[in-house]
């Protein structure tokens, strides 16, 4: 299992709140990765910093063989490099049908010219099927996807980020607003999913993050507090500290 | 003043005391006194009048002056028979003659019978010089300023004596201050020796006014000259840099050398000699080629019909033959020494002046900025809406003033309703825009920057059909309406200080508001997190609301200020109002000090282009946008730039 | 390929079908190539009507699907006219000047004719002299090439510095409303070397051919026609398909955008140069047939009034920013130029001249607040149209920060 993401000594401050203090962490290739922590433990700045959206005050994000640094990158450049997105809520194109959707997702050239002077590439139709059945919306493929349901648009999301073919995929609270069978499903849509590439999830429900089985790591403060097993870090008492308060 | 100027005015003082009180007893009126050079009195010439004259400036008869004046204006009449002198009127077919002592008519005689006294131009002149000494030292005082004013406007050698004359006796200190500057002017340019003129032109450093520097410049003033060596002896300004075709110019316009040929020169060469349809045996109708003219021209040339061509090589030689020099229309080089310094140090002190002068300036157009654009930061920074028709109601504020001055004939009291008036009036078109348009279309900023467009020109029409397309004028009361002068290059208009008061009144009344007041705080809530602060029982509504009307509301004072100095167009709004989102972007939003950051850049930027190039605001304005773009892609959010999370990047 | 683009966007077929048929029946009306029963003056007002068409659609695309609201496309509009109008007036200039100096004595030299045509031109901002940008305008080739240039390299560094810095939303609009003023106030200087605000004329006539104005008027008009046509079959390609899903969504959602790996500042400064060239050439077409260009032409004002049009028509459709700009600019014709009869309300006497432009402002507030689909948004109701439901995503500046959308959709 090689290295394919490493965060080290990475800090960042909004206005002298430091929401990320020191924090180091490294994923390969393939793993699933599990992260918790309390509200404004720093998550959702940590996924900005590695997608490049937030620039940090120091550290280094280094990423694949060649160890490359993203910090200098733009956002659209770690994209290109395998990173995916999903948000924790859908933010998927909602006057565009979800074939555009998925089409506009599905990794292929992206340069202006290329997208303008070759739109699809031939196997693109079959690619979309594929995923469509995946997600479950073979039926809706022609509707504008603002009119699907909030567990649709959830599906979308994660369609999508499918269809960038990712080497690492970063998923924010993937199971917020489903029912227990759609949990159920994309629990092992991620697993299935992180037997080829490297997937970090964000969760609060400790019950889907046990499913998952894999490593957790437990931020407080913007620095790891813990990384182990589901049980190691759940009878770590400073975790327990945290989350039930002192 | 210089020792050697101070005895022989001593002397001539002492000389005039003892001829006065010899004269005095002599003879008690004019006429008598006129008659002991009647003659030469009667038939004046430039040579002789001022001895004639003598004894009747050296009495103090009071009736000299006036006498003198008319002389001046060939108002005084001699009767051949006994050499009397009169004044006289001019009547249907006779004079009355009025005495000159007591301004009493005394008879009538037809103009045959009496001769008007000829004073030719040179003759008026001794006299008026003559007549600078009694008015320099009349009882009135603004006869006195009044003679100085005319010394001032065309300074004469022969003004210098009588002006120091009567510095000593001068009661008034202004006065007497403003005829010791005239007498080292007059010193500096007229005075008898180098040292007076040094040292009078030394006293002068510093002295920033026009008139000193123009005296200055008079005695700086050179003529151009060639010559084939630099002249010893004369009074050298400095040798003179000119372009090879400049120098070779003058060279032939002083005939030291021929003329080169231009092209028009050839053309009308060639027209004249045209035989046939050939020209030297080249055919016209090849004449459209250069070449094919050329070969004409020296094919005449060779036959001496014209001046053969000057070739490059001559015009390098000639041109290398000869100095091009500037020599002083002064003589004394220590004199013009003495100016050239005066006159850099004056100098620096104008460019030191003049930084001062535009510095003001670019204050008050910074305060004018930024009222006209801290009703528009307001609204943006709250709402985050960008109100197209803010300079509409800067207009509306602006029409208001002029309403209530049609209304009130009295400029202050007007003034005094209009601010407040101006105020309520566009507070109400405010909320009024915000209840009907601008609510519906939060969080939809473009959309509100189109509606609120549209609203803008519907109401420029709607002022040009009200008011007309030409300008009104709103009246500034009179105390407004001079000027501050701090010396003669340093001014500023009051008005522009009013402005410049309001704007500060401005500054602290809304930072007072904001930082101070539930509202503000409310304000300030809203600002920085709507949701947030709806949810801790703040109606955003409402504060939206007064918001937009405080944000018209000030623009509407805006416009009575703006009204008072420029014009009351329905156009004028549209003028401010890029300028004002400038203001704004440059400084960045949500912050009373951005605006002020922003209108201080803004100002200070265009006064400074304009100062590199005065004549010409339209490209000062041009390279402020330029620069204001370029500025944008550094720091996009503005000079004071909300950080953070809060900046809802 | 070519087929099934169509196919896909019959709008576009049935937009170049009444294009045809209302430029075949212009021309069989007009004076100079018809019956006649419309006047030349009128036929120009249609051509220019074309022109402003074209340039409609261009801002169509950089605002309505791309997000950009430019206040800065009528002065590439103008640059365009500019361009062109520089050889007209050279060429025709040099026309008069060869004709009067072909009586001298002597035949002119190139300089002569060149001097003479620079003091005819620049007479009246007292100059004689041709200023550097004037070097090209000898050659139609060259100033052709920089009606097309010109506009294209001035969005394309202005766009790249802009976008490059995020400078996105209501800012954007103010950024590119200053470039206009700033464009505009540098027109008006006299030693601008473009006239100053005398501007260029006399360029409805048509150098080295001896033409009336009738005839010209109409080639013109298809030249205009086609021009119009080319335009909306490139930008229904551009917009349609996998590039116009990109620009949508980089309206409705840029951060996002960015995620998936797409350069959206690319795309936003392709966007934005194509249709700054296709309004350069609205341009060079549009002010041979006014006769006259001068800088108030370029005033920011002209750019919002685009914007108005686009809007007022529908934006995000094309054939909705053709409907806005022909209607908004006849009306404005027929309003302002007396054609409307004054209305008597008793006690006053509504005179559209003075009253126009009140009438168009609360127009336009109404369309924005009641109907922003504009009149394009009429034919969804006709059903012909699969209806988009429109999310509300597209109306937030990003400037405005992702969790004020939030508040909007929960409200």
């Amino acid at each position: 299992m090689a290295t394919l993401l490493e965060v080290s000594g990475v800090s960042v401050t909004f206005d002298g709140f430091k929401a990320i203090n020191n924090l180091s962490l490294s994923i390969g290739e393939p793993e699933m990765r599990a992260i918790i922590g309390p509200n404004g433990a720093g998550k959702t700045t940590m996924m900005d910093i590695i997608t490049g959206k937030t620039k940090p005050d120091e550290g280094r994000v280094l990423w694949g063989e060649m160890s490359r640094n993203l910090l200098g990158m733009s956002e659209s450049r770690i994209a290109q490099e395998g990173i995916g997105r999903k948000f924790q809520r859908p933010t998927v194109f909602e006057a565009q049908s979800v074939r555009e959707n998925l089409q506009l997702a599905l990794k292929n050239r992206r340069g202006a010219f290329a997208v303008w002077l070759r739109p699809k590439g031939p196997t693109d139709d079959e690619r979309i099927d594929a995923l469509a059945e995946e997600i479950g919306l073979t039926d809706e493929l022609e509707r504008p996807s603002g009119e699907l349901s909030h567990g649709q648009k959830q599906w979308l999301e994660i369609g999508m980020l499918l269809a960038q073919e990712p080497r690492l995929l970063l998923v924010d609270e993937p199971a917020a607003g489903m029912t227990p069978a759609e949990r159920q499903h994309t629990t092992d849509l991620l697993k299935r999913a992180a037997q080829t590439r490297a997937v970090i999830v964000v969760e609060h429900d400790m019950e889907f993050v046990r499913r998952l089985e894999c490593k957790v790591t437990v931020l407080h403060e913007g620095r790891v507090l813990a990384e182990g097993s589901i049980d190691h870090v759940t009878s770590n008492q400073e975790v327990i500290d945290v989350y039930l308060g002192r | 003043m210089t020792r050697g100027s101070k005895k022989p005015m001593r002397a001539f003082f002492l000389a005039c005391a003892l001829c006065l009180a010899a004269g005095a007893a002599l003879a008690q009126d004019l006429q008598s006194l006129l008659q002991q050079n009647a003659e030469e009195i009667g038939d004046p010439s430039r040579r002789t009048i001022a001895e004639a004259l003598e004894p009747v400036l050296e009495s103090d008869l009071p009736q000299v002056l006036d006498f003198l004046e008319r002389y001046a204006a060939r108002e005084v009449w001699q009767r051949p028979e006994d050499g009397l002198f009169f004044y006289a009127e001019e009547g249907d077919d006779a004079l009355t003659l009025i005495d000159i002592d007591t301004g009493e008519p005394v008879g009538t005689a037809s103009s045959r019978e009496m001769n008007n006294i000829r004073v030719n131009a040179g003759v008026r002149g001794v006299i008026n010089s003559a007549l600078v000494q009694f008015q320099l030292s009349d009882d009135d005082a603004s006869r006195r300023i009044a003679a100085l004013d005319a010394i001032a406007r065309s300074p004469e050698p022969e003004h210098l004596a009588p002006l120091l004359n009567s510095i000593e006796d001068e009661p008034s200190p202004a006065i007497r201050e403003r005829k010791e500057r005239l007498a080292s002017i007059l010193t500096a340019r007229f005075g008898e020796s180098t040292e007076a003129r040094v040292a009078a032109i030394d006293s002068m450093a510093g002295d920033t006014s026009i008139d000193v520097r123009a005296t200055l410049n008079q005695i700086l003033g050179a003529s151009d000259e060639i010559g084939e060596t630099l002249p010893e002896g004369e009074n050298l300004a400095g040798e003179r840099e000119l372009t090879r075709d400049e120098a070779y110019a003058e060279l032939a316009e002083e005939g030291l050398a021929s003329p080169r040929v231009s092209d028009a020169d050839i053309a009308a060469a060639l027209q004249a000699n045209i035989e046939g349809d050939a020209v030297a045996g080249v055919p016209v109708a090849t004449m459209s080629d250069p070449a094919a003219r050329i070969r004409a021209y020296e094919a005449l040339a060779e036959s001496g019909t014209v001046p053969p061509f000057v070739s490059e090589d001559e015009v390098d030689d000639l041109v290398d033959a000869y100095v091009y020099y500037q020599v002083y229309y002064e003589d004394d080089p220590a004199v013009t020494d003495a100016a050239r310094g005066a006159l850099g140090a004056i100098e620096t002190r104008v460019a030191l002046y003049q930084f001062a002068d535009i510095a003001l300036d670019a204050l008050s157009l910074a305060s004018i900025y930024f009222l006209a654009a801290i009703g528009l930061a307001i609204t943006f920074g709250v709402m985050g809406v960008i109100n197209m028709a803010h300079g509409e109601f800067i207009m509306m504020g602006a029409y208001t003033g002029y309403v209530v001055q049609q209304i009130v004939p009295d400029y202050t009291v007007s003034l005094v309703i209009a601010l407040p008036l101006a105020f309520a009036v566009t507070f109400a078109a405010g909320v009024l825009l915000e209840r009907l348009v601008i609510r519906h279309l939060y969080h939809r900023p473009l959309e509100t920057l189109l509606a609120t467009f549209g609203i803008s020109i519907a109401l420029q029409q709607l002022a040009k059909n009200i008011f007309g397309t030409q300008a009104r004028p709103l009246t500034s009361p009179a105390w407004l309406g001079g000027q501050m002068e701090i010396n003669d290059i340093i001014s500023i208009s009051n008005i522009r200080i009013a402005i410049f008061v309001l704007a500060a009144i401005f500054l602290v009344g809304l930072l007072l508001l904001l930082n101070r007041t539930r509202l503000g705080l409310e304000v300030r809530a809203v600002t920085q997190n709507p949701g947030m602060a709806a949810s801790m029982g703040i109606n955003p509504d409402r504060i939206n609301m007064l918001t937009f009307g405080l944000g018209s509301g000030i623009a509407g004072i805006a416009g009575v200020a703006i009204g008072l100095y420029a014009q009351v167009t329905s156009e004028m709004g549209a003028n401010y109002i890029v300028q004002s989102f400038m203001t704004v972007v440059v400084g960045g939003v949500g912050n009373v000090w951005g605006t002020l950051a922003g209108a201080g850049l803004i100002g200070i930027l265009q006064k400074g282009i304009e100062w590199f190039n005065p004549s010409n605001t339209l490209a000062a304005q041009t390279y402020m946008i330029l620069f204001i773009i370029l500025f944008i892609q550094f720091r996009p959010k503005g000079i004071v730039a909300l950080k953070g999370r809060a900046a809802g990047d | 390929m070519q087929r099934s683009f169509f196919f896909r966007n019959p709008s576009i077929l049935v937009f170049i079908g009444l294009l045809a048929v209302f430029t075949l029946a212009v021309t069989l009306m007009s004076a100079g190539a018809g019956s006649g029963a419309i006047s030349t003056s009128f036929v120009k007002t249609l051509g220019r009507t074309l022109c402003l068409c074209l340039v409609a659609i261009a801002m169509d695309v950089v605002w309505g699907y791309c997000g950009i609201l430019s206040l800065g496309h009528f002065a590439f509009f103008g640059i365009g006219g500019y361009a062109i109008g520089m050889w007209l007036m050279y060429a025709r200039t040099e026309e008069i000047v060869v004709s009067s100096l072909a009586g001298a004595t002597l035949p002119p030299t190139p300089q002569e004719v060149s001097d003479a045509i620079g003091s005819q031109i620049f007479g009246v901002v007292g100059s004689s002299d041709f200023p550097a940008i004037w070097a090209f305008a000898h050659s139609l080739p060259l100033q052709l090439l920089a009606v097309v240039l010109v506009p294209g390299l001035l969005a394309l560094v202005f766009g790249w510095l802009a976008f490059r810095s995020r400078v996105t939303g209501v800012y954007l609009s103010i950024l590119t409303q200053a470039m206009t003023l700033a464009l505009s106030l540098y027109l008006f200087q006299n030693d601008s070397g473009l006239r100053g605000n005398n501007g260029l004329s006399g360029l409805q006539n048509m150098p080295g051919e001896d033409l009336g104005q009738d005839v010209i008027s109409i080639r013109f008009f298809w030249a205009s026609a086609l021009a119009l046509g080319l335009g909306y079959v490139l930008f229904g390609w551009v917009v349609s398909g996998k590039m116009g899903s990109v620009i949508r969504a980089i309206r409705d959602d840029e951060a996002r955008v960015r995620f998936l790996g797409y350069h959206v500042e690319s795309y936003k400064l392709f966007v934005f140069t194509i249709t700054a060239v296709v309004a350069g050439i609205a341009g060079a077409l549009y002010y041979p047939q006014a006769g006259i260009i001068n800088p108030a032409e370029i005033a920011p004002i002209a750019s919002i009034y685009l914007a108005v049009w686009v809007a007022i028509g529908g934006r995000g459709r094309l054939y909705g920013a053709v409907i806005g700009a022909a209607l908004v600019s006849l009306a404005s014709t027929w309003f302002t130029g007396g054609g409307a009869p004054p209305i008597d309300l008793g006690f006053y006497r509504v005179i559209w001249t003075d009253w126009w432009l009140v009438l168009l402002g609360l127009v336009f507030v109404l369309v924005t607040l009641f109907f922003p689909k504009g009149i394009g948004g009429l034919v969804d109701l006709l059903g012909i149209n699969r209806p988009v439901k429109q999310g509300r995503t597209g109306d937030y500046g990003p400037d405005v920060g992702a969790w004020r959308k939030r508040e909007g959709e929960e409200e």
